[in-house]
């Protein structure tokens, strides 16, 4: 079966192995280790493992369209944030009259604004199957009419970056506005309960972390399978040589837009695990500096070969902590010159550097790296 | 006897200081004779003086009115001068003398009389004060008194009115002084009266009309609301051409900031994400270059220019021998190279010099406004970038149609490998054409330093937009940019007054991402060799 398929492969079992063992001594860390210890992990630090699991599984969406499709999307912060949009309404439902002004059905930002009531869009995101649903359908219906429409009129390369970049810039600029009903400016914030369990808990937030972690796993599976099969093969084929597989008979614009919606759905995903860990969601997650931010972790960790996402984004990410902790003002030249170095000394991220290895085959890497030339030109 | 010098020396002294030259003046200057038969106990006296000083046509007639009109003419009981109180504060007052208006010390206000004056007399003052202002000097001040009279006039301003009128050497003090007429004669139902102000776009004539058209005298009324309908109609073509302003001055903004990028990306297929950054340093140098000459901020703008050129072309030559050249042939992976050097110019610009907004001045010649009638005016400083972003294009043009330099760009775009067989160096046209590109980008920042912030984030603001109206227009294409720039701006503006601004924004680029869709290659796409890229 396809599904299984990925288990096969050597990468995958290693991935799933570090990954899974990852998750396991975490959790050992936080409860068995006492509070003092030094090896112990602290809450927080587990929520920031876990905000870093939910851009690790962003990244491999993105990786998933640009390593194996060939369309780089400056956009995919947009489908984040709208899975992100889909959690927060529902989060926000839960908090019902709980809120500075009480109101039952209203949020407070709504009551702010004198709002009668809730918009037609925010009905049905009380129950928590619909808000779950949404997650899904909400950015994989962006991206379904999104890439119908640049796809078919093959729309690619450069110009499909740039207007997905348009796209959530615009995005964005709509949801600064506060007649959208989305809380403008400020976002959505101040959540209490998820699934009727206090999100301040302890307990809730391990529970979190390592629901992003088997999220990641099995998100790190679907890509895998999807890549691994003929299809894979195929959207493959349309990165490396678009018009020759249009001319072999295969209509290279349905697997491209099959791949960008499930690529999209998956970084909704990432954006709904996003929310409650860190407790807001606000329109900065559509600036356009974010998305290409994602596909920069991508870039450096190594792009085609999925586990390079997840490398690349928890280093870049561990690297922001640290030093936007330490001296935020060097944050941006490094970040800067990260961009600059990874993409003119290192096309192949660090993955690449792995796969250097002098006791592996070398034409084994290169038949799964993209070639740059012709895809682009 | 010993007090007696002393006073003698003061009372001395008095007299050489002011006694002798007040003396000296009050015989020869006509004004002493004037001011004098303002002190009557007659308020009819008095308006009969008013009327003899606004006849005389002295300079100073005015200041002595207006202080008359406020209470400010006194005259010193001991000596017999006139003053004009300056600031009636406390128990000594601040005086200048009524003649020469020079200072004349502290006087204590008990010894001085006030010249009073009573309604009718102050009427008569406001009115009076409205008519020297038709007498002056300057055309500009005289249309400004006009202008300030139309809704003011009453019966007894009418009758000087028409004398001034009959004297006024500029139409158009006289045809604002007829309407102002026309307006109190309409108010009194005079249907004539309608003739005079049709096609006026003042707001008191509208008032006046306004007020006439609900009048009860039918045929007034009638006459009154045609004349209406005739000024809203321009009134809304008014508004059609500032609209049509506002958007093509915002379509030269998007010109200026896209026509380098049309040049590095449409022409040579770059991606400079730091393009927008490229801009920023063009507005830094406008400021940095107003710091090093402090005082002319006219100079050191048009020296911007030529500076702000060199800076960001050298700048672009860095990042192309840097960055770029390694590149080639990778569109993706250049954009994100040119990111991280967006990311890091940004910062270094925070860093070295602040991340607040600096403020560039504007000189005087660039501000204020061109009045083309009462309803439309149009901003200097937004002209002037609109001229400026049309000089720039016809410069760009020129360089690309009518220089080698032009001819080496194009061809080793459309053919890098047959081009260096003909003998040109490919290498040394990429690091010009980049500089070209890059160099414009710094004269969109010069011109941007008039109109927005100057700031860290100026660049990131308009990079998206640059990128919107190179695809749009077509790429490779400098007169698609133009084109598509202008009309970006105006559609922009045009969807303002019923979306807001940032809606419109957004249904802006909705509409270019869709209409990508539908033509992938722009509004005019390349033809022929080019087009095969």
């Amino acid at each position: 079966m396809w599904l299984t398929r990925p288990f096969s492969e050597h990468s995958t079992r290693r991935f799933l192995g570090i990954l899974l063992a990852a998750l396991g001594l975490v959790t050992l860390l936080n409860l068995a280790v006492p509070a003092g210890h030094p090896l112990h992990v602290s809450t927080y630090t587990v929520t920031l493992l876990g905000k870093y699991l939910s851009y690790a599984l962003l990244a491999v969406a993105v990786d998933l369209v640009w390593g194996y499709l060939g369309i780089l999307s400056l956009g995919h912060g947009a489908f984040f944030a709208l899975g992100g949009y889909a959690m927060g309404m529902y989060l926000m439902r839960q908090i019902g009259d709980r809120g500075t002004y009480g109101d039952p059905i209203l949020p407070d930002f709504m009551v702010f604004l004198n709002w009668e009531s809730l918009p037609w869009y925010w009905l049905g995101f009380d129950t928590p199957w619909f808000a779950f649903l949404m997650v899904l359908l909400a950015p994989g219906l962006l991206a379904l009419v999104f890439g119908f429409l640049a796809f078919r009129s093959r729309v690619t390369g450069v110009y499909l970056s740039i207007i997905t970049q348009a796209m959530t810039f615009a995005l964005m600029l709509a949801f600064f506005r506060n007649e959208m009903g989305f809380g403008g400016n400020n976002g959505l914030t101040d959540f209490r309960e998820l699934l009727g369990v206090d999100l301040r808990n302890d307990g809730t937030r391990l529970g979190l972390f390592l629901a992003t972690g088997i999220a990641l796993a099995l998100g790190y599976v679907l890509c895998r399978a999807i890549v691994a099969s003929k299809l894979g093969r195929v959207s493959v084929a349309c990165r490396d040589a678009e018009a020759r597989t249009r001319f072999l008979g295969y209509r290279v614009e349905r697997f491209q837009l099959f791949v960008f919606v499930v690529s999209a759905m998956l970084a909704g995903l990432a954006g709904a695990l996003y929310v409650p860990q860190v407790g807001i969601i606000n329109p900065s997650e559509f600036s356009p500096i974010f998305s290409i931010e994602v596909v920069l972790w991508v870039a450096l960790g190594g792009r085609a070969t999925l586990y390079g996402a997840v490398i690349g984004a928890l280093l870049v990410n561990y690297a922001k902590t640290v030093f936007t902790g330490v001296m935020p003002d060097a944050w941006l030249f490094a970040l800067g010159g990260m961009f600059v170095l990874v993409t003119v000394f290192l096309p192949r991220g660090i993955a690449g550097l792995l796969s250097l290895r002098p006791w592996r085959r070398a034409g084994h890497a290169a038949t799964t790296q993209p070639t740059t030339g012709e895809s682009t030109a | 006897m010993r007090m007696f010098p002393r006073c003698l020396s003061g009372l001395l002294c008095l007299c050489l200081l002011c006694g002798l030259p007040l003396a000296a003046q009050a015989q020869d200057d006509p004004g002493q004779a004037l001011l004098d038969s303002l002190d009557t106990d007659s308020y009819a006296d008095k308006g009969e003086a008013v009327e003899t000083i606004i006849a005389s046509g002295d300079a100073r007639s005015r200041r002595w009115l207006e202080a008359l009109l406020g209470g400010k003419l006194q005259r010193h009981k001991d000596t017999d001068r006139f003053v004009v109180v300056v600031e009636n504060r406390g128990r000594h007052w601040p005086v200048v003398d009524a003649l020469s208006f020079e200072d004349a010390g502290e006087v204590s206000r008990r010894e001085m009389d006030r010249i009073g004056i009573n309604n009718a007399l102050r009427g008569q003052l406001q009115g009076a004060l409205a008519v020297i202002d038709l007498h002056a000097e300057q055309v500009g001040e005289r249309r400004e008194a006009a202008r300030a009279l139309l809704g003011d006039v009453d019966a007894s301003l009418a009758e000087p009115l028409g004398a001034v009128i009959g004297k006024e050497e500029d139409a158009e003090v006289r045809r604002l002084l007829e309407q102002a007429l026309a307006i109190h004669r309409l108010e009194e139902g005079d249907a004539a009266a309608v003739d005079v102000l049709a096609g006026s776009l003042n707001s008191r004539v509208r008032s006046a009309l306004n007020a006439a058209s609900r009048s009860e005298d039918a045929e007034l009324a009638a006459t009154a609301t045609s004349a209406l309908a005739d000024i809203e109609q321009k009134m809304m073509l008014n508004r059609g051409l500032e609209t049509l302003y506002f958007g093509l001055s915002l379509g030269s903004v998007l010109v200026l900031a896209a026509i380098g990028l049309a040049i590095t990306f449409g022409v040579m297929g770059v991606i400079n994400m730091a393009h927008g950054e490229l801009i920023m340093l063009g507005a830094y140098t406008t400021w940095a270059m107003q710091q090093l000459l402090p005082g002319q901020p006219g100079l050191a703008l048009l020296l911007a220019i030529p500076a702000g050129f060199l800076v960001a072309a050298l700048a672009g030559v860095a990042i192309e021998r840097g960055v770029i050249q390694f590149l080639k042939g990778r569109p993706l992976e250049t954009l994100l190279a040119t990111f991280g050097v967006s990311l890091i110019l940004q910062q270094l610009v925070r860093t070295v010099i602040s991340p607040q907004n600096r403020t560039v001045v504007t000189p005087e010649w660039m501000s204020g406004s061109l009045m083309l009638n009462e309803g439309l005016s149009l901003t200097l400083n937004r002209l002037y970038v609109l001229g400026f972003a049309l000089v720039v294009f016809a410069g760009l043009m020129l360089v690309m149609r009518r220089t080698r330099l032009g001819l080496e760009v194009r061809a080793v775009t459309q053919n890098r490998a047959m081009a260096r067989a003909m003998g040109i160096r490919a290498t040394r046209v990429d690091i010009l054409t980049f500089a070209l590109g890059s160099g414009v980008a710094g004269l969109a920042g010069v011109a941007l330093s008039q109109l927005t912030n100057v700031g860290p984030n100026l660049g990131q603001n308009y990079i998206i937009d640059s990128f919107m109206v190179v695809v749009f227009g077509g790429v490779g294409n400098l007169w698609g940019t133009l084109v598509a720039g202008l009309s970006l701006g105006v559609i922009n503006q045009v969807l303002e007054p019923w979306a807001g601004a940032v809606l419109a924004k957004i249904v802006v680029l909705v509409f270019i991402i869709l209409f990508i869709q539908k033509r992938p290659r722009g509004l005019f796409p390349q033809k022929g060799r080019a087009a095969e890229g």
